[in-house]
């Protein structure tokens, strides 16, 4: 099965019915896409589908074959996304980090949908756990990107 | 936790984990290589077993600590695991403050076992808060005579006499030539330099990065998806291993209905029996987990003699009854006065059992290992973990090699919250040392998040019992506090049968304030649950029994909970001045209930904690939505005594705050029939961004002995949300989560 990944054609030779997570991490390795729960409870696995927070580890393959699929791996070849990655960093959001990835997909694909979220856009939009507790700079990093 | 130091050490309690002799060899092999500080370190003669302290000194050794590369970037190998609180960048302060090199130009990784890192009393852990306060005296001291190696360095290469010379960042001056040395280019000269003693250290009035706002080393990184944690690892010619565990600890797998069919399954390699689980080994780990699950397994009960065998009857709801009905008197851990006449004789005495339940840690990384067997015997084990040289011990045992002939790394966390202690059964790395043996390849582990549930070690269930005796003015003069149940420090460290297991009792012994007759003890009470640290330890339930009793008194007794705290703290101007702090933060104590802008009715709550050698003073406003607690604002007054680098202090306060509020309103894991009921965060539900308040944090430097930080944070949210809980709604809950209780108008 041919996957569009980050502008790239790959193929892979999994089970179609596998979650896209798997895929990205175990064939492709990119890693940069983590498994929290595996049933989008989490969010730490979100990838950009065409442009949508996608939750991958529930994804299987064949229902994104064709589709533009986005890791954080490319994070910084789109312009909301360096708009996100610097919001990220002037606000020293990551604890852990190890649900950032997640989060800095879920937020470019919010900025890119709504350039100028409201408090009620980003709190719809960014619903992804953080067990370190990282919302309140989360918020306002989403904030300044808006801004920036 | 704060008793580790205090108790009797006895070595964690797996029979196979004794103190050994930790070889130089595998400690600085990996860095031979390099351009280092390093390679003229002796090394240390091989000790017998049970030896007892190392020969070197801890923290002085600086080529055990620092590589000095040609581009001038530092290495360092920290004694601690970078799993979020910051530590690696504290570090990097630290050393670069006394070495003049700007913490920007190191790289700090998790040192591999060595008894150059046994920081905190002889012994090597992540945890309990100490990273930084255990070892800020050393690290300085190392930086500064590193400092002074490449001055020497530099002094015999220019030819002139070391007081002629300074540094800059990088750099060794020589100002009266105009000539200078980067200190990437003196680095191999200052390695065959004797380490000088007694270096002085830099003046604290001249600290450009100790005690400031410095940005995290590792931001960027983790920002970015780049960062490594051990699940993200590969050895070459890995396969990848899934388990299904036994539904209660003690059961073996016996008859598999389907094994033909799940070895015919995609990608299988092989299927595993192993210590209370079945394992599936793959080419990739989404096929071993299928396959795995896929497995019927006939699960046996637990043979009589088997290890931790949990009882196919256990319920929380049955543990927290027993804990309620075990008698007292206990095991005294704090005595003063004569309470048993004082309560006797108090004009009013009030009662109140408080409860908390039993906790999972829910970090996003689930547990994994990679172990590789080695052609020369040696064993190599990535994984996560807080304590390199008791895995090393245990993984040696498992593997039948000696200690020095097993590699420990340690990849950055994802987090840990006390996670990746070493937990019997709760650690995935037996499992794959046994399967890479198996199959004669380098094996990576993953537990799926639903055997994360099965076996995760728990912050233990909790009871106390409060008795506290009023004189005629509504003064407390008399407190008895009985808390029933077992603690992981006793647990895992050992617990003398006349000693009172500290973290049972921290956060309701060790109170600050003037009560004149009190009494604290410890009713130990066994837990079939595997249990272990969680953030914040005994802290975590303990301040939360106490602080909200404390409130119950104050009503008892007509005084505002605000102010009869600060009456009672009069001979304590530390804790005063926190107190006050937090409240000046808060805009002024107002306890409520008041009208917010918003039309909603709110209250505040306060409460105070002494954990992990710091100060906290918590407030926090609280409304009611749809039945459940709205928490708005919390203010946190910190005093830490002195400081590293603020803006990671009010990171963690922010992150503390998030956890205790999660276990405050949401958490609880409910054993029915021996089993976890939830297995994932859906059945689980830990705090989610929309329930995060806004979190305030006042730092004050007292000048008292350095706290910790981690931690602290947490034991005052729970407290400090369910006063105001009390004083909005006017229920008083004794019981934690808050979310079992649904609340009506207020």
């Amino acid at each position: 099965m041919d996957l569009l990944i980050n502008g790239v054609t790959r193929q892979v030779d999994s089970e179609a019915d596998t979650p896209l997570l798997w895929v990205l991490r175990d064939d492709l390795g990119l890693t940069g896409t983590k498994y929290g729960c595996g049933v989008a409870q989490c969010g730490a696995c979100t990838v950009l589908v065409d442009g949508q927070a996608t939750r991958s580890c529930v994804t299987p393959i064949d229902a994104v074959a064709g589709q533009s699929i986005t890791t954080i791996e490319a994070i910084e070849a789109d312009a909301v996304g360096r708009k996100v990655i610097a919001a990220w960093v002037a606000n020293q959001v990551p604890q852990c980090g190890y649900c950032q990835s997640g989060q800095v997909m879920a937020a470019t694909a919010l900025l890119t949908q709504t350039p100028q979220p409201s408090e009620e856009d980003i709190a719809g939009a960014m619903t992804n756990l953080c067990r370190c507790g990282t919302y309140n700079a989360i918020s306002a990093a989403v904030r300044q990107a808006a801004q920036g | 936790m704060d008793g580790i130091l205090n108790a009797p050490i006895r070595p964690e309690r797996h029979p196979q984990d004794r103190p050994t002799n930790l070889s130089r060899r595998s400690v600085l092999g990996a860095s031979l290589g390099a351009l280092v500080l390093g390679v003229a370190l002796p090394r240390s003669a091989p000790r017998a077993q049970g030896a007892a302290a190392p020969s070197v000194r801890p923290g002085t050794r600086v080529p055990a600590f620092l590589e000095i590369r040609p581009d001038g970037s530092v290495l360092l190998r920290s004694p601690f695991v970078e799993g979020g609180q910051g530590v690696t960048t504290a570090f990097a302060q630290i050393v670069g403050e006394e070495l003049d090199v700007d913490p920007t130009a190191f790289t700090v990784e998790c040192a591999p076992p060595g008894a150059d890192y046994l920081m905190v009393n002889g012994m090597r852990f992540t945890g309990g808060s100490f990273s930084v306060r255990s070892s800020y005296a050393a690290m300085r001291g190392l930086g500064a005579t590193a400092r002074r190696m490449l001055l020497q360095a530099a002094a015999a290469r220019l030819d002139v006499p070391l007081d002629s010379l300074a540094t800059e960042p990088g750099r060794v001056i020589h100002a009266a030539s105009g000539r200078s040395l980067a200190y990437g280019a003196l680095a191999a000269d200052a390695a065959a330099m004797p380490a000088p003693e007694g270096v002085p250290l830099r003046a604290e009035s001249a600290f450009r990065w100790i005690g400031k706002p410095v940005a995290r080393l590792d931001v960027r990184a983790k920002s970015t998806g780049k960062a490594l944690y051990a699940i993200d690892l590969t050895a070459e010619g890995m396969l990848q291993a899934a388990v299904q565990h036994a539904p209660r600890l003690g059961m073996e797998p016996g008859a598999v209905a389907n094994e033909a069919e799940v070895r015919a399954m995609p990608g299988v390699h092989s299927i595993h029996r192993l210590p209370g689980a079945m394992a599936v080994v793959a080419d990739r780990w989404w096929r071993a987990r299928r396959a795995v699950e896929t497995l019927q397994v006939d699960w046996t009960e637990a043979a009589p003699d088997a290890r931790n065998a949990m009882p196919g009857d256990f319920s929380s709801a049955g543990l927290r009854a027993t804990l309620t009905a075990a008698p007292g008197p206990g095991i005294a851990a704090e005595s003063q006065g004569d309470s048993a006449t004082a309560l006797r004789n108090a004009v009013r005495v009030i009662e109140a059992t408080y409860d908390a339940p039993h906790l999972a840690h829910g970090q996003l990384e689930p547990p994994s290992a990679i172990a590789r067997w080695n052609a020369d015997g040696t064993l190599d084990l990535w994984l996560p973990n807080q304590a390199p040289e008791m895995f090393q011990r245990a993984a040696a045992t498992v593997a039948g090699i000696e200690p020095e002939k097993v590699r420990i790394h340690s990849p950055m966390l994802g987090g840990f919250f006390g996670r990746h202690f070493l937990y019997e059964s709760a650690n995935p790395f037996p499992q794959a040392i046994l399967l890479a043996k198996a199959v004669g390849r380098p094996v990576k582990l993953i537990w799926s998040r639903e055997e994360e549930f099965l076996r995760d070690a728990l912050r233990p269930m909790g009871l106390a019992r409060f008795r506290a005796g009023l004189d005629p003015q509504g003064l407390p003069i008399a407190l008895h506090a009985e808390a029933v149940g077992e603690g992981p420090v006793g647990r895992w460290f050992g617990r003398q049968p006349d000693r009172a297991d500290p973290s049972a009792v921290e956060g309701i012994a060790g109170k600050p304030y003037a009560i004149p007759h009190r009494h604290v003890a410890h009713v130990p009470q066994p837990n079939p649950v595997m249990i272990g640290f969680w953030r914040s330890v005994g802290h975590s339930m303990n301040d939360f029994f106490y602080e909200t009793f404390f409130d119950e008194m104050a009503d008892a007794g007509g005084q505002d909970p605000f102010a009869l705290r600060l009456r009672l703290l009069a001979e304590s101007p530390r804790h005063r001045t926190l107190l006050e702090a937090v409240g000046h933060l808060s805009g002024g104590w107002r306890r409520g209930p008041f009208e917010a802008a918003d039309g909603t009715r709110r209250a505040r709550g306060v409460a105070m904690a002494s954990p992990f050698g710091s100060e906290v003073a918590t407030i926090a406003e609280v409304s009611i939505r749809d039945g459940e607690v709205m928490v708005h604002d919390v203010w946190v007054a910190i005093d830490p005594g002195s400081i590293v680098n603020p803006a990671i202090i009010e990171a963690q306060v922010q992150s503390a705050v998030a956890l205790g509020l999660s276990s405050a309103l949401l958490e609880e894991v409910v054993y029915e029939g021996g089993t976890p009921q939830a297995r994932n965060f859906d059945g689980y539900r830990i705090l989610p961004p929309d329930r995060m308040p806004r979190v305030h944090v006042r730092i004050i430097e007292s000048g008292a002995p350095m706290g910790g930080i981690g931690e602290p944070g947490l034991p005052g949210v729970p407290p400090a949300v369910v006063n105001a809980v009390a004083t909005l709604t006017g229920q008083r809950i004794r019981s934690l989560p808050l979310s079992k209780t649904r609340f009506g108008s207020v």
